[in-house]
């Protein structure tokens, strides 16, 4: 007791997170702080905040005094590295380049599935209407777009110059280019606009919780891209904050039996095998690739596509003229 | 208009001031400009020029930046234009008439004022939309609205609105009634008694009005995002094309865009305060 009364100045760690992670982290956090009383006797509080995951970066960099982030994409933790507030080596300080929980890009579709949409090639029809939000703002936008570029160079006779003339095609199919993925969930579900949503699979949930479990379908399409959400340690903040042990043991913590089953039960795959299969009912199986194997990396899948200039510009520029 | 007259002949032969304070309100005037306004434009300015003279044209002549730009500002100045006219009207019936509801509609029209501007953008967004009430209404006409530029006007329309009917609305007020009946019984045409007698009068505050919303229409981006579908070299404005450079981390790309986003709207309005300044020494000449 007194012991307890000794430490007022309780630890406060403070995660700066993407948008959707909202959920997840509220149940996270209160079971790493059961654990961390339980094993150290210390109180300690979790602060939260959440933005679009570049915003947040960008808040970090700007002096936001985060002393854990967690994104959708590793390239806004990058950002983060090439400011100096973390090593540029960060992805391998943790177990699965720094990553506790991964999604696939899906198609959301309307109830009965009036278009019939069963992969990528229904995309580029004539008349169906798809749902992405910008790739140069949104981390959902940059995996659609990755994934739709790898689905058409994998087909057979399928090259870089394929993927070119598949992406304008899709996106003249695409009406509004939404901010956000939440913008453009607004956009499918609400104005219901659109026969295609492009979304991260732990969208879904979200989207049958507000608008009708029953209005929706999910269809699966044959290749899709995984989408890893990384976690690091901000050093210089947490150094600065004497925090660097307990926001150490915070991420460690995401890797936990326990943790790894909250974010199954929110709808992102675990990494854990056995956790993952216990949920196999929720997360049936998908055909993934990774952004390091079919792009090699992010930092090069960026320059290559979403740079100034770069292939999503020329795209966009071809498909609504 | 004489009283006005000899006050200002007597403020100028009067060898010393009759309000004191001039030198602490004026230093606290400078102080507080720089801090609020001039301090941090100017860090637009010094980040900008990290780039280079160079640079800064490379970014922007680049079509994407001028086509931004350049719907920015044509936009907001149909949209303050089309303001100018309705929103002038609306201070007129406020000013000359009674009818039931008034002091309601008074209020509703500072709603634009107060609204968070996104939610405008939803409001607006969810009723131009394909399937909103309006929307609904006008896609079979082949109109569309919503993700469109014209959504984009719709937008700054709402917005600038508030900025034209409270600016012009005191100054209608203080032109007499007596005046425009004057006209009237000196056999003044309807159309003349709008034309010669109340439109130089509140010229001025129109011009300010429209720099105001204008002003604002430039600037604005939370309630225009949602309704413009956001294409680039379509309906992709200048303000969110900063927003996408800074999630690009390219800072001083944005900034260079700010920077010019500065140069020309201070210029602008430049031009209006010195059309305004003609247009008030030409209205009290008559």
């Amino acid at each position: 007791m007194s012991m307890a009364a000794a430490r007022a100045d309780a630890a406060e760690l403070l995660n700066a997170s993407y948008d959707v992670a909202r959920a997840v982290y509220q149940d996270l956090n209160l079971a790493f702080i059961a654990d961390w009383k339980q094993k150290t006797g210390e109180s300690l509080t979790i602060d939260q905040s959440h933005g679009g995951s570049s915003k947040q970066a960008r808040a970090v960099i700007d002096g936001l005094e985060a002393d854990v982030v967690s994104m959708n994409n590793p390239l806004d933790i990058d950002a983060i590295a090439k400011a100096g507030l973390l090593p540029l080596d960060w992805q391998a300080r943790l177990p699965n380049h720094s990553s506790p929980s991964w999604s696939p890009i899906l198609f959301i579709v309307r109830k009965g599935n009036p278009k019939n949409i069963r992969d990528w090639d229904d995309l580029i029809k004539p008349g169906v209407q798809i749902i992405i939000p910008n790739p140069k703002t949104s981390g959902n936008g940059r995996y659609s777009y990755l994934a739709a570029w790898q689905y058409a160079r994998s087909k057979p006779g399928g090259s870089d110059d394929t993927a070119i003339v598949f992406e304008q095609k899709l996106f003249a199919n695409v009406p509004v280019l939404d901010t956000g993925g939440r913008g453009a969930t607004t956009t499918f579900a609400q104005r219901e606009l659109g026969d295609v949503l492009l979304t991260f699979e732990n969208e879904v949930s979200l989207i049958r919780g507000e608008f009708g479990a029953d209005k929706f379908r999910v269809v699966i399409p044959s290749l899709t891209v995984r989408a890893d959400n990384p976690i690091a340690l901000v050093d210089k903040v947490a150094a600065k904050k004497n925090t660097t042990k307990a926001a150490q043991a915070y991420l460690q913590f995401h890797y936990t039996r326990a943790a790894q089953e909250i974010f199954a039960k929110n709808g992102l795959r675990p990494i854990d095998a056995a956790v993952l299969k216990a949920h196999a009912a929720e997360f049936p199986a998908v055909n993934v690739f990774d952004v390091d194997q079919a792009f090699g990396g992010w930092p090069k899948a960026q320059a290559d596509h979403f740079a100034d200039g770069a292939s999503f510009d020329k795209i966009i520029a071809a498909a609504h003229r | 208009m004489s009283t006005a007259t000899v006050a200002i002949n007597a403020a100028a032969r009067a060898p010393k001031r009759a309000i004191p304070g001039f030198g602490t309100t004026l230093g606290f005037s400078i102080f507080y400009l720089s801090l609020i306004v001039l301090i941090p434009l100017a860090g637009v300015f010094f980040r900008a020029s990290g780039l280079g003279l160079d640079g800064l044209w490379h970014v922007l002549s680049s079509p994407r930046v001028l086509h931004a730009l350049s719907l920015s500002f044509v936009a907001a100045f149909i949209a303050a234009a089309i303001n100018a006219v309705f929103g002038g009207i609306v201070a007129w019936v406020f000013v000359r008439y009674e009818f039931p509801g008034k002091r309601l509609l008074d209020a509703v029209i500072d709603l634009p004022f107060a609204l968070p501007t996104a939610v405008a953008g939803i409001a607006l967004t969810a009723l131009y939309s394909p399937n909103g009430w309006i929307g609904e209404l006008l896609t079979p006409l082949g109109i569309k609205v919503a993700y469109t530029r014209l959504g984009i006007v719709v937008a700054l329309t709402f917005i600038g609105l508030p900025f034209i009917v409270r600016t012009v609305e005191p100054v209608l007020r203080e032109v007499e009634k007596d005046l425009e009946e004057a006209a009237a019984t000196l056999g003044a045409a309807r159309w003349h008694t709008v034309s010669r007698v109340i439109l130089p009068a509140v010229m001025p505050a129109l011009v300010t009005g429209f720099a105001l919303a204008f002003a604002r229409g430039v600037g604005e981006y939370g309630s225009v995002i949602f309704i413009a579908g956001n294409f680039p070299n379509l309906t992709e404005i200048a303000p969110l094309l900063i927003t996408i450079k800074l999630d690009e981390f390219d800072y001083q790309g944005a900034t260079a865009i700010a920077a010019a986003m500065l140069m020309i709207s201070f210029g602008l309005l430049l031009v209006i305060n010195l059309l305004q300044a003609w247009a008030r020494k030409r209205g009290g000449t008559q």
